[in-house]
């Protein structure tokens, strides 16, 4: 399809020094393989004569970049002696026009470390001002809701939990089964050395039901739901939809915010009961392979070694958990600009921000509770 | 070569579902021309649209550009096609990413053999061509009003000297100084590059202020293409509709006076959806 020849510049001597230029100057022949270096070096060449003749009627086509091209050989000036073509003439006139404009410099923003640890200090607090925000908005939402509980978001709550909760079973039962299967071989192993085989029951109870289930559950709804929290708040931002629904007078927080918390609050519980079954019917099998011991004994086993406080501090855990995931996934999804880069970065945050937010409750937890449930 | 069909659709069918919304059209723009596709909401102006820049593939027929199907596999040159025609998307479609300059510099940067000084200059080049003041270079795209946007994504539509333009809705969303400015920039630019431009437009100033000839899409084809003069005089009830009514009438006066330019006497605000 190319259907242009290759641009070419000659120099003559006949008369006077001249450089003739041939060809399409175009930027789809000039881009193509080792013309542009020639290109260039030509011009160069070509342009440290002094006093020289530009013939330039011998070209065939001559587009911007062909132009400009030509115009920064002559150091941004007419030469002296020019033959044009006339329809070219008006590129010409345009880089003239164009050179003489000022080019504003951009001042860069210098910034000092310091005023930089300023500034990560100073959105740091900021965030730390609006999550307040965010927990008085939900605390007046609730209230709101348990005044008239009839005229309640359901909806919205109910879909939430369908997608938070239901969707979630798949990968929260593979992922507790695997890790169940792993710690009974790792402890068995280790049991065995000491004779202590029937132990295996109480550590995985305990390890499982009361951190590793809930813990489980929160990272991997931070991971799915907490993500998909902020990207659809971000996405309702940029396509204005976050501000259709204040100027409809729909309250964001108590139609948005309010349900993702409340479904999260009711999915997370269920979840860890979930996750819990799954680690311990995993373990219950791996123990059978490797320890020859029968899931009946397993069960009879599991109510004496662990003690019931033990199941309610981990489906209080999921409660809390559930709410911090969907209040950070939120804080994060409400302060998205409306730019396709602080979508992508509100949304890793969001995610980093909640599993290390549950983390750090869950820390809270231990310390609390530490003479709970043994 | 200024009559070589530079487009050529032949027997197109498009089909969402079960919805036909283009059955055996045909369509030919020439070289050098302007040609704006006008049509009722729904009558798949955009999508003809995406179906000649690749976005979309038709159920049948072929859309040859330069004489090459750009649908079928063994196309070889449509990387060469894409970069010798530019597209001005209705919401400008700019980087939100990237600077104003980084946008228009950004289809010159990854051709990978420009060298950055040049490409520098050349952005400057482009932004004085779509009329847009040096200071807002560095500006970021959500900092920028709509009719800014527009002319910067015009800009980046230019910034390869394409051979071929697309515009969808140019002036939808413009108020209508910037519309006539915007139209009488396209004009000058089609005169100064030898553009081909194929526009879809609502705006009946800037489409008979613009448009060499207009092709009216209804019933699922092309009903006509002509001239603006030829156009409305072609009987048929959307024609009557969509140029005859109050707008039209006040719009039409350009045509019968050539003499007072292309820029029409009423220029208002037309979006309709």
């Amino acid at each position: 399809m190319p259907r242009f020849r290759p641009p070419t510049i000659t120099l003559s001597d006949q008369h006077h020094a001249a450089a003739v230029l041939g060809g399409a100057w175009l930027v789809c022949t000039m881009t193509e393989e080792d013309v542009m270096p020639r290109l260039s070096a030509g011009l160069q060449q070509t342009a440290a004569h002094a006093d020289l003749h530009w013939d330039l009627s011998q070209i065939t086509a001559l587009d911007t970049i062909g132009a400009q091209m030509l115009w920064r050989a002559w150091d941004k000036r007419r030469p002296r002696h020019l033959v044009l073509r006339p329809e070219h003439e008006g590129l010409f006139a345009r880089l003239e026009q164009v050179s003489a404009l000022p080019i504003p410099r951009a001042p860069k923003p210098r910034l000092t470390r310091v005023m930089l640890l300023g500034r990560v200090m100073l959105s740091f607090f900021e965030h730390l001002y609006d999550f307040v925000g965010l927990l008085g908005q939900l605390a007046l939402d609730l209230l709101r809701f348990a005044r008239h509980p009839l005229r309640g978001p359901w909806k919205e709550i109910s879909s939430n939990i369908y997608r938070t909760g239901f969707q979630a079973l798949g990968i929260t039962a593979l992922v507790g089964a695997l890790i169940g299967v792993v710690l009974s071989y790792l402890s068995s192993n280790q049991l065995r050395n000491f004779g202590g085989d029937v132990y295996l029951v109480n550590i995985l109870g305990m390890g499982i039901i009361r951190e590793l289930g809930p813990m489980l559950a929160a990272i991997l709804v931070a991971g799915r739901s907490g993500s998909a929290i902020t990207a659809q708040l971000g996405v309702m931002r940029v396509t204005e939809e976050l501000d259709a629904m204040t100027v409809m007078g729909i309250p964001q927080g108590y139609r948005l915010i309010m349900p993702k918390v409340v479904a999260l609050a009711i999915a997370m519980p269920l979840l860890v009961i979930w996750t819990d079954a799954m680690a311990l019917l995993g373990g219950m099998l791996a123990a059978q392979a490797q320890l020859d011991m029968s899931p009946a004994f397993f069960l009879n086993k599991l109510p004496e070694a662990v003690a019931l406080s033990n199941y309610w501090l981990g489906l209080g855990k999921g409660v809390v958990f559930g709410i911090l995931i969907a209040l950070v996934a939120c804080q994060f999804g409400l302060r998205i600009q409306p730019n396709t880069e602080s979508l992508g970065q509100g949304t890793t945050s969001s995610v980093v921000i909640s599993i290390t937010v549950v983390i750090l409750a869950d820390a809270v937890f231990a310390v609390i509770f530490s003479n709970i449930g043994y | 070569m200024t009559d070589a069909a530079i487009i050529d659709i032949q027997n197109l069918r498009t089909q969402f579902g079960r919805a036909v919304v283009h059955d055996n059209l045909n369509l030919q723009v020439r070289q050098g021309e302007i040609l704006s596709i006008v049509g009722g909401s729904g009558s798949g102006k955009t999508v003809l649209l995406r179906q000649m820049l690749g976005l979309e593939v038709p159920k049948r027929g072929t859309i040859k550009i330069l004489g090459e199907d750009i649908h079928s596999r063994q196309a070889k040159h449509i990387q060469y096609l894409r970069k010798r025609s530019g597209m001005l998307f209705q919401h400008g479609a700019l980087y939100s990413a990237l600077s104003v300059f980084d946008n228009v510099a950004q289809p010159m940067r990854e051709l990978r053999t420009l060298p950055e000084a040049l490409i520098h200059d050349m952005v400057y080049l482009k932004l004085q061509m779509a009329d847009i003041g040096f200071e807002h270079a560095r500006k970021m795209p959500s900092d920028l009003s709509g009719g800014m946007i527009k002319r910067i994504a015009l800009a980046r539509a230019l910034a390869l000297d394409p051979e071929l333009l697309f515009l969808d809705e140019p002036t939808a969303g413009l108020d209508p100084d910037r519309s006539d400015s915007f139209v009488k920039l396209i004009l000058s630019l089609h005169k100064q590059l030898s553009l081909t431009v194929v526009m879809v437009t609502h705006d009946l100033d800037s489409l008979f202020a613009l448009s060499t000839r207009i092709a009216v899409l209804a019933d699922k084809k092309v009903l006509t293409v002509g001239t603006p003069q030829e156009v409305v005089k072609v009987e048929h009830p959307f024609i009557e509709r969509f140029f005859l009514g109050g707008r039209g009438n006040r719009a039409m006066e350009v045509l019968e006076q050539p003499d007072q330019g292309p820029v029409p006497d009423h220029p208002q605000q037309h979006k309709e959806n």
